[in-house]
C-alpha cells in the first residue's frame, strides 16, 4: 500500500519510523474495533460536547487523549498525560496523546499563553475524572455492587467487599464509546469549556501529578526515530521556495522564466504578487530560487531604520490610547507629590529566529485539502486556509507535527498558507521551505517599543503616585493565529482586505500605589501590507518589553530614595504569593540589604552586581534575582547566578518544570543582552546568525538555581514563558548594582555597554 | 549539491536538518570519517568515498551513546530542531577529548545555534557523558 492510500484510508500518526530498510513505514491508528459490553460501536461526530471527543479506551486498556493543542517541546504532552492519568486511577504509561490533528481533535488554543496545562490540562482532567464517574457506573451491574462500593486501581475496577470480582476498563468500553453528553459554553480555542457530573480530585488523592516521569518525545528525538513537518514526503510531491524582494513593498513586475530554463523540473508560480519556484528535487528547487530573474516595482519604504526606531515611535501620532489600570488619579497625586522621577527604557523589534526556517506542506485536490504543519495554531491555521482556498472548512485537515520552536506566533503558518496555495495551483502535493534569510528577515515581528514610567513622593518618601505608558507598535497588527488570510503573508500577496488590530498591554504586577495609571498608547506599522516588519506576539508577548520598562523603573526609584530594591517592593506588594515569591528569591540569593549602587568597585576593571525583577501573570508569581560581572573595557556582561523563585500553583511535573524554567532564563539572556531585528530604510538587514546576533554557549549564565514553591491547594496556573521576561530587568538592575550605571535600551550589547560606561 | 540534500532528499535521511545552509548553526551536522561536519556546506562530490554517520546511526534505545543516554538523563532538548549539531559535535570532541575541560566543550560547542535555551543543559549533559564513558 503506499503512503498516499494509507493516509487516506486512516489518520496518519504523527510519527513516521525510518526503518533500517531505509524504507518509511507509516505507524497507523488502530481503527476502531471490538466489540464490549458496554459502550457505543460508532463514535459520535466530533463536536465540544461529546465525552468521546476528548479521550477513548482501547481495546487494549491504552488510554488515548485528543489534545487540541500542541507540545512545542517544553513536556506538554507529558504533563497533560499525567493529569489524565492520575483523574482515571491508570498508570501513567498507558495514555497516549493524539495532538491537534484537527480531523481527530477539537480547536483548544494551540500554544497560546501558556495555557496549556492551567486551560486544556485541567479541562481534560475533568473530562478524565467523567469518564472515570462513568466507568465505574458501567462497572456496578457486572460486579454487582454499587458505584460506591467499587475502587479503581490501574484501570481495573474492582469491589471492595469481594476482591474477587474485577472488570478493566478495557473489557468494559475498550475499542467502543461513551457517546455520553457534556454541558459545553459554546467556544472553542482558549476559551472551551465543558463539565460533567464528576468532580475532581482533591490534592490529597493525587497520586502522577506532583510526580517526574521523563517527556515522551525526548528519546524519539535523542534517537531521530521522530519524524518532523520537515520530514514528510509525499508522491509526486514537489519542493518550493518563495522568491521575496530585496527591498520591502516591491511587487514583481516582470519574470524571466528562461533564467531557470536549464534547471531540471524548475517552474515558476505566480499569482498576484504571490511568486514562487517550484521543482521535484529539493535542491533543484534552491538552485531555481537563486537563478530566477524578477523585475520588482519601485518600493521606497522609507523606514526609520533600527538605530532611529525609538526616536520614530517617540514622534510618531498615537492612533489609539488605552488606560487599561487605573486607581485614584495620577494627576492629583503627581500635584501632592514633593518629588517627581520620571524614566525611560527602549524595547528592540525582536524576531521568532526558529532555528529552523519554517516548512509546510500540503495537499489540495478534489476540493479537499490536507495540510502538514507545525504552527502552534493548528485549527486556526485550517480555518485560515479554508478560506484563502475557497473550500469549507470541514474539507480541509491540518495536521500538526513536530518542528522547529516557534517562541510565539513565528512563520510556520505562513509556509503553510503558501503551500496550499502552490499545491492548489499545480493540482500537486507541495512542500514549501523557507530559507535561513526568511526565518529572520520575513517572520512576523515582536514589537519594538518606549516604556515612560513617572514617580511621585510624597515627603516621607513614599510612593503616592505611578504612571506607565508603554508606546508601541500593535502586538496585533497581524493575528496571533492564522485563522483569517489577512494574518498570513501569502493573503497580503494576494490581495486580500487587511485586519490589523490594535492592542498592547500593562505590566501585570500587583504593587499599590494610592494613584496609579498604567496604559499604553499604539503607532502605525511601519508598512501596511506584506511587511517584513508586521507584528504580532513574540514569546511572552509583552512581558520583556514592559517589565524591562516597569521593573527598571521600580528599581530606579528604589534607588532614588536610597532604599534596597528588594525591600522598596515589598512595601507596595500585600498579596502573600507576591511577597513570598520577592522574599524567596532574595533569600535563596543571600541578599543582603542596600541600596544599589554598591560604589565600591570604581577602580576595578571588572564590576559585580546583583539585581532583582518581579512579576505576576495570570496566577504565577516569579522573582527573578541575577548577579552580573561588568567588564569595563570591553562593555560584556557575565551572567554569573539566577536565583529564580517560581510559583505556579499545583505542579504537575516539577522536574519539567525546572527545565521549563531553566531553559527560558537562557533564552530571555539571549533576548536581553543580544537580540534586535536590524533594518535600514528598505528592508531587514538581519539575514542570518552573524547579523542577527543571539546567545552562544561562551554566554551561558554560569549557575542558574531555581526555587518552585508548591501549592497543591491552588489551581495550576502557566509556566511557558513567564520567567523569560524578567530577565531584561533583573541583568539591568544588576548592571546598576555594579557600576551605577542605568541600562536603558535592550540588547545591552558590549558596544552600547561600554558606550554608556565611558 | 550540497551532502545535506543528498543525504534528505535523495537518501531520505531526515536527521540532519536545514538551518541556515550558511555553516552557521550546526543543525546539519554529521559525521564524515569521525569528524563533525556541516553537511549543508560540503559538495556531495567530495564525500563519495567517506563514511558518513548521522545521528539515527550514533547509537540504539538499547545501545546509546554516551552523549544520547546522558541527553535523555538532563532532559536537554526542547524542540529539537538543533540535536544533530548538539550530540554530534559534542561525541565527536569525546572521540578526540574523552575528559574535556569545561571550556573545552563550551569552546566545542560554542558556534552552534539553539533558540530554545538548552545550553547549560547541554554543558551538564557532556559532562555527564565523558565521566561516564
Amino acid at each position: 500500500m503506499s503512503e498516499r492510500s494509507q493516509s487516506e484510508t486512516f489518520p496518519l500518526s504523527r510519527r513516521i519510523f525510518l526503518l533500517s530498510s531505509g524504507a518509511l513505514a507509516i505507524a497507523l491508528a488502530i481503527p476502531d474495533a471490538a466489540e464490549a459490553a458496554n459502550g457505543a460501536a460508532s463514535k459520535p461526530p466530533l463536536s465540544p460536547d461529546q465525552l468521546d471527543s476528548y479521550l477513548a479506551i482501547e481495546p487494549d486498556g491504552t488510554v488515548t487523549v485528543f489534545y487540541g493543542r500542541i507540545d512545542g517541546g517544553q513536556g506538554l504532552e507529558t504533563s497533560i498525560a499525567q493529569m489524565v492519568a492520575d483523574e482515571l486511577d491508570v498508570p501513567f504509561g498507558r495514555v497516549r496523546m493524539v495532538i491537534s490533528d484537527t480531523a481527530r481533535t477539537l480547536n483548544m488554543g494551540g500554544a497560546s499563553g501558556a495555557l496549556g496545562v492551567s486551560r486544556s490540562g485541567m479541562h481534560l482532567r475533568r473530562c478524565a475524572a467523567e469518564a472515570r464517574r462513568l466507568l465505574v457506573e458501567m462497572a456496578a451491574k457486572p460486579l454487582g455492587a454499587p458505584a460506591n462500593r467499587l475502587s479503581v486501581s490501574d484501570g481495573v475496577i474492582g469491589s471492595m467487599s469481594d476482591p474477587a470480582k474485577k472488570i478493566s476498563y478495557a473489557e468494559l468500553i475498550g475499542g467502543r464509546h461513551f457517546a455520553t453528553h457534556l454541558d459545553w459554553n459554546g467556544k472553542y480555542g482558549n476559551e472551551l469549556v465543558v463539565s460533567g457530573q464528576a468532580k475532581i480530585k482533591a490534592p490529597s488523592e493525587l497520586k502522577v501529578i506532583g510526580t517526574s516521569p521523563r517527556r515522551k518525545d525526548l528519546p524519539l528525538k535523542v534517537f531521530a526515530r521522530l519524524d518532523m513537518v520537515n520530514d514528510v514526503r509525499l508522491p509526486d510531491m514537489l519542493h518550493a521556495r518563495m522568491i521575496r524582494p530585496k527591498v520591502a513593498g516591491a511587487v514583481p513586475v516582470a519574470v524571466d522564466e528562461s533564467s531557470i530554463a536549464g534547471i531540471p523540473g524548475a517552474k515558476v508560480v505566480w499569482i498576484k504578487n504571490f511568486l514562487a519556484v517550484v521543482a521535484p528535487k529539493e535542491w533543484n528547487a534552491v538552485r531555481a530560487s537563486q537563478a530566477l530573474r524578477v523585475t520588482w516595482s519601485e518600493s521606497h519604504p522609507n523606514f526609520p531604520g533600527n538605530e532611529a526606531l525609538h526616536d520614530h515611535i517617540r514622534r510618531a501620532p498615537v492612533i489609539k490610547r488605552t488606560i487599561q489600570n487605573e486607581n485614584g488619579s495620577i494627576e492629583e497625586g503627581l500635584s501632592k507629590s514633593v518629588r517627581i522621577i520620571e524614566g525611560e527604557y527602549e524595547y528592540p523589534t525582536q524576531s521568532h529566529a526558529s532555528t529552523g526556517p519554517a516548512c509546510g506542506l500540503a495537499d489540495v485536490k478534489n476540493g479537499e485539502a490536507t495540510v502538514w504543519t507545525s504552527t502552534q495554531k493548528p485549527h486556526y491555521a485550517r480555518d485560515g486556509i479554508a478560506q484563502l482556498l475557497g473550500l469549507p472548512v470541514e474539507k480541509v485537515r491540518a495536521v500538526w507535527m513536530f518542528g522547529t520552536g516557534s517562541y510565539g506566533r513565528n512563520d510556520q503558518g505562513d509556509a503553510t498558507a503558501d503551500a496550499a496555495v502552490l499545491s492548489q495551483h499545480l493540482g500537486k502535493p507541495v512542500r514549501v521551505q523557507y530559507m535561513r534569510h526568511e526565518g529572520l528577515a520575513w517572520d512576523p515581528k515582536g514589537t519594538a517599543s518606549v516604556n515612560r514610567s513617572r514617580a511621585g513622593l510624597d515627603s516621607s518618601g513614599k510612593v503616592i503616585a505611578y504612571e506607565n505608558i508603554s508606546k508601541a507598535f500593535s502586538r496585533l497588527n497581524i493575528a496571533t493565529n492564522e485563522g483569517r488570510p489577512a494574518h498570513v503573508l501569502a493573503g497580503h500577496l494576494l490581495g486580500v482586505p487587511l485586519e490589523p488590530d490594535q492592542s498592547f498591554e500593562v505590566p501585570v504586577a500587583s504593587y499599590t500605589f494610592d494613584h496609579k495609571r498604567l496604559g499604553w498608547e499604539i503607532v502605525a506599522p511601519l508598512m501596511d501590507r506584506a511587511s517584513p516588519l508586521r507584528t504580532t506576539h513574540l514569546r511572552d508577548p509583552y512581558g520583556p518589553p514592559i517589565l524591562f520598562g516597569s521593573e527598571s523603573f521600580i528599581d530606579e526609584v528604589a534607588a532614588a530614595t536610597a532604599s534596597d530594591p528588594v525591600e522598596f517592593r515589598l512595601r507596595y506588594l500585600s498579596n502573600p504569593r507576591d511577597r513570598e515569591a520577592v522574599k524567596t528569591a532574595a533569600e535563596k540569593y543571600g541578599w543582603d540589604a542596600r541600596p544599589s549602587p554598591r560604589n565600591d568597585q570604581k577602580n576595578a576593571d571588572t564590576a559585580v552586581g546583583r539585581g532583582i525583577a518581579y512579576r505576576r501573570h495570570f496566577d504565577t508569581f516569579i522573582a527573578l534575582v541575577a548577579e552580573v560581572r561588568v567588564h569595563r573595557d570591553t562593555g560584556v556582561i557575565d551572567v554569573l547566578r539566577y536565583v529564580c523563585a517560581h510559583d505556579v500553583g499545583l505542579i504537575v511535573n516539577p522536574e519539567t518544570l525546572r527545565h521549563v524554567i531553566d531553559r527560558q532564563l537562557v533564552y530571555g539572556t539571549s533576548r536581553a543582552l543580544f537580540e534586535e531585528v536590524r533594518f535600514d530604510e528598505n528592508m531587514v538587514t538581519s539575514v542570518d546568525w552573524l547579523t542577527y546576533p543571539v546567545l552562544h554557549m561562551g554566554s551561558v549564565p554560569q549557575s542558574i538555581e531555581i526555587h518552585l514553591i508548591s501549592r497543591p491547594e491552588a489551581a495550576p496556573s502557566g509556566a511557558g514563558e513567564m520567567a523569560l521576561g524578567l530577565v531584561p530587568a533583573a541583568v539591568g538592575n544588576a548592571v546598576f548594582d555594579a557600576t551605577g550605571m542605568r541600562l536603558r535600551r535592550v540588547p545591552f550589547t558590549p558596544a552600547r555597554v561600554k558606550a554608556a560606561l565611558a | 549539491m550540497p551532502l545535506l540534500y543528498a543525504l534528505r532528499d535523495e537518501l531520505h535521511l531526515n536527521n540532519p536538518r536545514f538551518g541556515c545552509g550558511l555553516g552557521q548553526c550546526g543543525a546539519c551536522t554529521v559525521h564524515i570519517d569521525g569528524q563533525a561536519v556541516r553537511s549543508c556546506l560540503v559538495p556531495v562530490s567530495s564525500v563519495t568515498t567517506a563514511r558518513i554517520v548521522t545521528l539515527a546511526g550514533l547509537g540504539t534505545p538499547e545501545q546509546p551513546h554516551p552523549v544520547q543516554a546522558a541527553w535523555i538523563e538532563e532532559q536537554v532538548s526542547q524542540c529539537a530542531y538543533c540535536i544533530n549539531g548538539w550530540i554530534m559535535t559534542a561525541a565527536a570532541l569525546l572521540k578526540e577529548k574523552p575528559r574535556p575541560s569545561d571550556e573545552e566543550i563550551k569552546t566545542a560547542l560554542a558556534d552552534l545555534i539553539c533558540r530554545c535555551g538548552t545550553h547549560g543543559a547541554a554543558l551538564r549533559a557532556v559532562k555527564r557523558a565523558a565521566q561516564s564513558s
